[in-house]
């Protein structure tokens, strides 16, 4: 089944040679970066992560996205997932890897990263959120090849892979908690250090994954003899619609605290986001855009004749990932460096480098999920 | 008793390793060692009277000593910036102090921040590789050679004490000290509380440089050091004490 791969139509080969393309762009603005230093990013002393950790969060949520589909599938025998489930785990992979390579590029001496394993600090955070990331890389490569393999020769999957199914479903939580633990745990930050961040990660994550999901599996419907079926896309399309109601409820709930309390070092970072800072405003732009979207998003989700329409789901999950992404990928984590804890306001903006090298990782996402489901897509439509 | 076999060759390894060791022992006590004996402590802390620092104004001595004496680069662009020691306006190294019509003089007093050597560093939770460690004596110390330059600790430090070498730190030098390391690109460094001068029996850089005895610094555990005697006699506060990190730098105001 792996030398599938080898095989594809024009567009197959033009889309794999277009990404390594940008790959290639992005790996030589990051030689540019390990020769230089890190200085050719926007970051600074007050800023010190930026869009490299944000992609990294963003995608965390995407990964453990791959539960929302697994979980119904496996646990409650919900059977119309049973053609998208593998989509989901091989989403699952190639966000790890995008991940990894996001925290790989922030580093600034990315030669020493085994020091991590090497000296493990068992009080920090980020020791364990690398451990529940190598694992729910592992958990999801194994799962997704053996159930393929054996649907490949049409027999169940050996018996002993389903407890390992099971383990991969509270594994997708952790991964996602532990990371908003990242920040949560910071007394330095007051934005970030709030009960609801790994709940919020949660639900944006419930949200923008299986929106991303409902969009590859229409894509494929269109590009290839893949049809995952009507009601598997709608159930996908129902559980976006309550993740992205329960998300928005929950950045209500940190608006209303934060303003309520009148506590200036939790809504100075809201203000900051929304209408800026003493004259500083970069975020001001993205931040509502995110919110439109949202509530774009939901008046075209939550009626179902809109939802049932293709046509406008297909609207609503572009707005929806777009407002996320903008939401966690931009706003998150530079919101909660600004101001500094000094009260100091000192912006960020990614540098055209940082952004090409974000791309290249992008694109090997993009690269890496277009071969895994070049190889599960064979096997579904063979034995279909 | 007799001796039998088993004492005998007892004792004749313990002859020859002592015969073998006399001359590693004589080598090891012709190494100069230093004249003046560590400073030590069970917990160091610092305390800074603001009132002697404003009254010298303009006054960048301790700065300029600790950057000297350790390799701090001088970066012109605030983003690259490195600093150990430095001054803030009152407002804002007291951020939650800060009130609208507050004393003139002190709002705009040049307040001295340093790492805080906290008690409780959460600098040290962050750190995935141990590379930031709290010594035994309270001193918050940094393993350059571990540091993987994650930048976790800057984003846990309450008071913005940690500094990211952004760019290769050699260039910007001013004169560069041989007896003290230099670092590399991509790794962190702050306030080390000078462990090589108490090692060799001084008073960090700053205290030393001190024209007017502004910083004092001691053993708190100590119930007669300087330290103690300053905190019981003033009134003096601390930074962001509120979070429970336990900062072990007072400020007499």
């Amino acid at each position: 089944m792996y030398d599938k791969i080898f095989y594809g139509n024009k567009g197959y080969w033009t889309w794999l040679i277009f990404l390594a393309g940008i790959l290639f762009i992005g790996f030589l603005a990051y030689l540019k970066q390990f020769n230089e230093g890190l200085y050719i990013t926007g970051l600074s002393r007050d800023v010190s992560w930026g869009f490299y950790i944000a992609q990294f969060t963003f995608l965390v949520g995407v990964a453990a996205s791959a539960v929302m589909v697994v979980l119904p599938y496996y646990l409650h025998n919900y059977k119309a997932f049973g053609k998208i489930t593998i989509l989901g785990e091989f989403l699952a992979i190639p966000a790890v890897i995008m991940c990894m390579t996001f925290i790989f590029v922030d580093m600034g001496q990315p030669f020493r990263i085994l020091n991590v394993f090497l000296h493990p600090s068992l009080k920090s955070v980020m020791f364990w959120d690398t451990v529940a990331l190598f694992g729910y890389l592992v958990l999801n490569i194994f799962i997704g090849f053996i159930t393929l393999g054996s649907e490949r020769k049409s027999i169940a999957p050996p018996k002993w892979i389903k407890p390992i199914i099971i383990l991969s479903i509270p594994w997708a939580i952790s991964i996602h908690t532990v990371t908003a633990f990242l920040y949560a745990g910071l007394a330095a930050r007051p934005f970030w250090m709030t009960a609801v961040l790994a709940p919020r990660f949660l639900a944006s994550a419930f949200a923008s994954g299986p929106a991303l999901l409902i969009l590859f599996v229409l894509l494929l419907r269109k590009l290839t003899k893949f049809d995952a079926g009507k009601e598997a896309v709608q159930k996908l399309a129902v559980i976006a619609t309550y993740a992205m109601c329960f998300n928005v409820f929950l950045i209500l709930m940190e608006v209303f605290t934060a303003f309520y309390s009148g506590i200036s070092e939790h809504s100075v970072h809201f203000k900051y986001m929304f209408v800026g800072v003493e004259g500083h405003n970069t975020l001001v732009p993205w931040m509502w855009t995110s919110s439109i979207l949202a509530i774009i998003t939901l008046i075209f989700i939550i009626p179902p004749s809109s939802r049932r329409n293709e046509k406008t789901l297909v609207f609503a999950c572009i707005t929806l990932f777009i407002s996320i992404w903008i939401d966690k990928g931009m706003g998150m984590i530079v919101a909660g460096y600004v101001p500094n804890p000094l009260g100091k306001v000192v912006e960020y903006f990614p540098t055209v480098p940082e952004l090409l090298i974000s791309l290249g990782v992008y694109a090997m996402g993009a690269l890496i999920i277009t071969l895994l489901y070049k190889i599960a897509l064979s096997v579904k439509t063979r034995v279909a | 008793m007799g001796v039998d076999r088993r004492n005998f060759i007892k004792i004749a390894g313990l002859s020859t390793v002592a015969l073998v060791s006399k001359p590693v022992v004589d080598a090891l006590a012709d190494i100069d060692l230093p004249e003046d004996s560590p400073l030590e402590a069970k917990r160091w802390a610092m305390v800074i009277d603001l009132k002697k620092c404003e009254a010298n104004e303009g006054c960048t001595a301790c700065i300029d000593a600790c950057h000297l004496e350790h390799n701090v680069p001088d970066f012109k662009d605030a983003k690259d910036e490195i600093k150990w020691i430095w001054t803030e306006h009152f407002e804002h190294a007291f951020h939650e102090l800060d009130q609208e019509y507050i004393n003139k003089e002190l709002k705009h007093l040049p307040a001295l921040v340093l790492c805080n050597h906290c008690d409780n560093p959460p600098c040290v939770r962050a750190c995935p590789t141990g590379a930031t460690f709290k010594r035994d004596d309270g001193i918050v110390m940094m393993d350059w050679h571990r540091c993987i330059g994650c930048r976790y600790c800057l984003a846990a430090c309450p008071y913005g004490s940690r500094s990211f070498n952004w760019r290769d730190p050699k260039p910007a030098i001013k004169e560069e000290k041989p007896n003290y390391p230099t670092r590399m690109r991509g790794i962190v460094e702050k306030c080390t509380f000078c462990d090589e001068r108490l090692a060799k029996g001084q008073m960090p850089a700053c205290v030393d440089a001190c024209p007017v005895g502004a910083l004092v610094f001691d053993d708190l555990e100590n119930p007669d050091s300087i330290v103690r005697k300053l905190l019981a006699e003033n009134f003096t506060i601390r930074r962001k004490p509120g979070l429970g990190t336990k900062p072990e730098i007072y400020y007499i105001v």
